[in-house]
């Protein structure tokens, strides 16, 4: 079969010539087809569209002039259709299956959420509508304001920040204004634990910090000696995940927090695995400053190219008084919104306008449609569902720390020691057996680690099935049959790709293939 | 000539004031393919155990901390080229970049090659 430079079939075989892959003569599995890219489907002067003549007017730019056509493809709207419909249909959803991508907490969004972020009054406001046109979703923000503050016991909240790693760079900016506001410009570090999301020293980083890391103890949490010793004058902040990335609570999290406010610095938390004790413990009771949190884990908003991620920040009373513009207040009219800082110690804005609208809605929306009881239930159900994966695995796998775990997993490869199966094999292995595959190597704290995050939104069934898929598997790999994984996946439409040589090599844009009637020349 | 190593598993190679720098062959087989470095620049001073350069495999992005105090006089420019020199020939035409070093005695408190294979068995 002739490649294109893309590294796929480039024509459907002559007639009469099974393709050597598939067994079939048009290289389609069943109803799963082989689909050319659209550029390759273009077939010139056909359009979808019958559009009215363009009346000729005097060319209005100023003698700037196109250098080349445009090169779209030339294609009918079935095709158009069929097209991205087969794409959907080659991805891999929350929708589809079970989705046990640990640290980044793939739970269902109930469709009651896509209910209310469809009311036109939410969906179709514009940030630039008089304040009196959008009294409603001013509410809405000022009641996700206020259970966000209720759920973590903080003083404020800022809504505006895009996801996670900008709700850190918020956190950590509104930190920064208030240690310049006392006149303390001294403190040059941020100290971060070895297990940390990678944002996090990337966040300090890029706020101007150096960034000091802290090791861990050998049951996987900060070495609290460890953090006192690197502690002083020209520490900032630290910044610590809990639970942490290896899917445990920071045992000593409250000496930590004392520990860091003694020496003058802030204690920031990484919320990203807030899902885990949401309704069950407040950031504020653990002394925690500045916290963002993503609603798109805990609150159920679609993420993973399902929609855009949300990341407000709360903060304390200390930091209070430095949450960046804009934010709703309570007005003599009505709510109103604060759109200027020049008057206040707030730093400035993190986005143009308010943030994620449609999140925002979304997010309440399974916030009041849970109640109180309901997201205790859910952050129970996380931590349960976790646990059970590790009791029914850890005696075929190695679980990376001993006793109970909170809403994630982590395996090391130790089993496969001696076996020549890696942990990659096994996650390609996992996809033939119809299950996205779990987060592969990361935390980096152990060693070819394997992180498993079910959430509450799998029944004992849907868990058992994976379960026993992986145990399976795992029986499969100590059985030494090496080749099996190393030729895994089989089933998918592409099979094992070259990840070094796309990475080495990446070919980002498509050309022609040589000899054809080229696009860009007509 | 002398071949010292870290237990962040980089190694320097002394040739009178000069010292060559690059990460282990057991570094590179714990990173994969390696697909991206970043070097210091000519010039730069680099400190004992600060970051000094950025490898990037298929698995990781890792830090590469500097064995010796010293003032960078070259990058690998050909590993910069080819990074896959870093899994093929992580000791010899792998090397990073080299430094004239500022404290040579920094060198005793290296583990030589035996030292350094027997703290590769010993922890992994």
């Amino acid at each position: 079969m002739s490649m294109n430079s893309q590294g796929r079939p480039s024509a459907i075989p002559a007639a009469g010539v099974a393709d050597a892959v598939t067994g079939t003569f048009t290289g389609n599995r069943g109803l799963q087809i082989e689909e050319p890219l659209i550029f390759e489907q273009d077939a010139a002067g056909r359009c979808g569209v019958d559009l009215p003549d363009v009346p000729k007017v005097a060319a209005r730019l100023g003698g700037v002039k196109p250098r080349a056509k445009v090169g779209l493809p030339g294609l009918a709207e079935p095709q158009v259709v069929r097209h991205y419909t087969r794409l959907s249909q080659k991805n891999y959803a929350i929708d589809s299956g079970l989705y046990p991508l640990g640290s980044c907490t793939m739970k269902h969004n109930p469709r009651l959420n896509e209910k209310m972020a469809r009311l036109p009054g939410f969906a179709d406001v514009h940030p630039l509508q008089p304040l009196s046109t959008v009294q409603g979703a001013l509410e809405l923000m000022d009641s996700l304001a206020h259970w966000l503050k209720t759920l973590t016991g903080m003083a404020a909240v800022t809504l505006a920040p895009a996801a996670g790693a900008h709700g850190e760079m918020c956190g950590i900016m509104a930190i920064r204004s208030a240690h310049e506001a006392k006149g303390d410009t001294a403190r040059t570090k941020i100290l971060v634990p070895e297990s940390a999301h990678g944002t996090n020293p990337a966040t300090a980083a890029a706020c101007g910090y150096a960034v000091e890391s802290i090791p861990a103890t050998a049951d996987g949490r900060v070495d609290l000696d460890a953090l006192k010793a690197k502690l002083g004058p020209d520490v900032a902040g630290l910044m610590l995940t809990n639970p942490n990335t290896c899917g445990l609570f920071e045992r000593d999290i409250i000496a930590i927090g004392e520990a860091v406010h003694a020496a003058g610095a802030y204690f920031y938390c990484d919320g990203a695995n807030f899902n885990a004790i949401v309704g069950r413990v407040r950031p504020a009771d653990l002394g925690v400053d500045a916290m963002h949190i993503n609603l798109h884990k805990t609150f159920s908003t679609p993420h993973g190219g399902g929609g855009p991620g949300s990341g407000p920040v709360v903060f304390s009373e200390a930091l209070a008084p430095y949450v960046p513009v804009p934010y709703v207040t309570h007005g003599v009219d009505g709510f109103d919104l604060v759109e200027n800082a020049e008057d206040g110690p707030a730093f400035g804005r993190m986005k143009a306008f308010h943030g994620q609208m449609g999140m925002f809605t979304r997010a309440l929306s399974y916030m009041l449609s849970h109640g109180a009881d309901g997201l205790w239930q859910a952050s129970g159900d996380a931590v349960l569902n976790a646990n059970y994966v590790m009791a029914r695995l850890e005696d075929v796998m190695t679980a990376s720390f001993e006793g109970p775990c909170m809403h994630e997993c982590l395996f090391d490869d130790r089993f496969l020691k001696g076996t020549g199966v890696t942990t990659l094999d096994i996650a390609k292995a996992l996809i033939d057996e119809g299950f996205h595959p779990m987060t592969m190597y990361f935390p980096l704290v152990v060693h070819g680690a394997l992180l498993i995050e079910p959430t509450e939104t799998e029944s004992k069934a849907s868990l058992d099935q994976f379960i026993d898929a992986l145990r399976a598997l795992a029986e499969r790999a100590k059985g030494g049959d090496v080749a099996y994984f190393q030729g895994a996946p089989r089933l998918t439409p592409r099979r094992r790709l070259d990840e070094t040589a796309a990475a080495r090599k990446p070919i980002l844009r498509w050309t022609p293939p040589v000899g054809a009637e080229a696009l860009a020349a007509e | 000539m002398t071949v010292k190593y870290t237990k962040d598993h980089e190694w320097v190679r002394v040739e009178g004031d000069v010292g060559t720098i690059g990460i282990s062959n057991f570094a590179q087989s714990q990173l994969g393919d390696v697909v991206f470095v970043e070097l210091p620049e000519a010039g730069r001073v680099l400190e004992q155990g600060k970051e000094a350069a950025v490898v990037e495999s298929v698995k990781a992005a890792s830090d590469v901390y500097c064995p010796v105090s010293g003032t960078v006089i070259e990058a690998n420019q050909a590993l910069v080229d080819d990074p896959s020199l870093a899994n093929n020939a992580p000791e010899s035409d792998g090397w990073f970049f080299k430094v004239t070093l500022s404290d040579p005695s920094q060198l005793d408190a290296l583990m030589d090659e035996a030292a350094y294979a027997a703290f590769v068995e010993e922890s992994h």
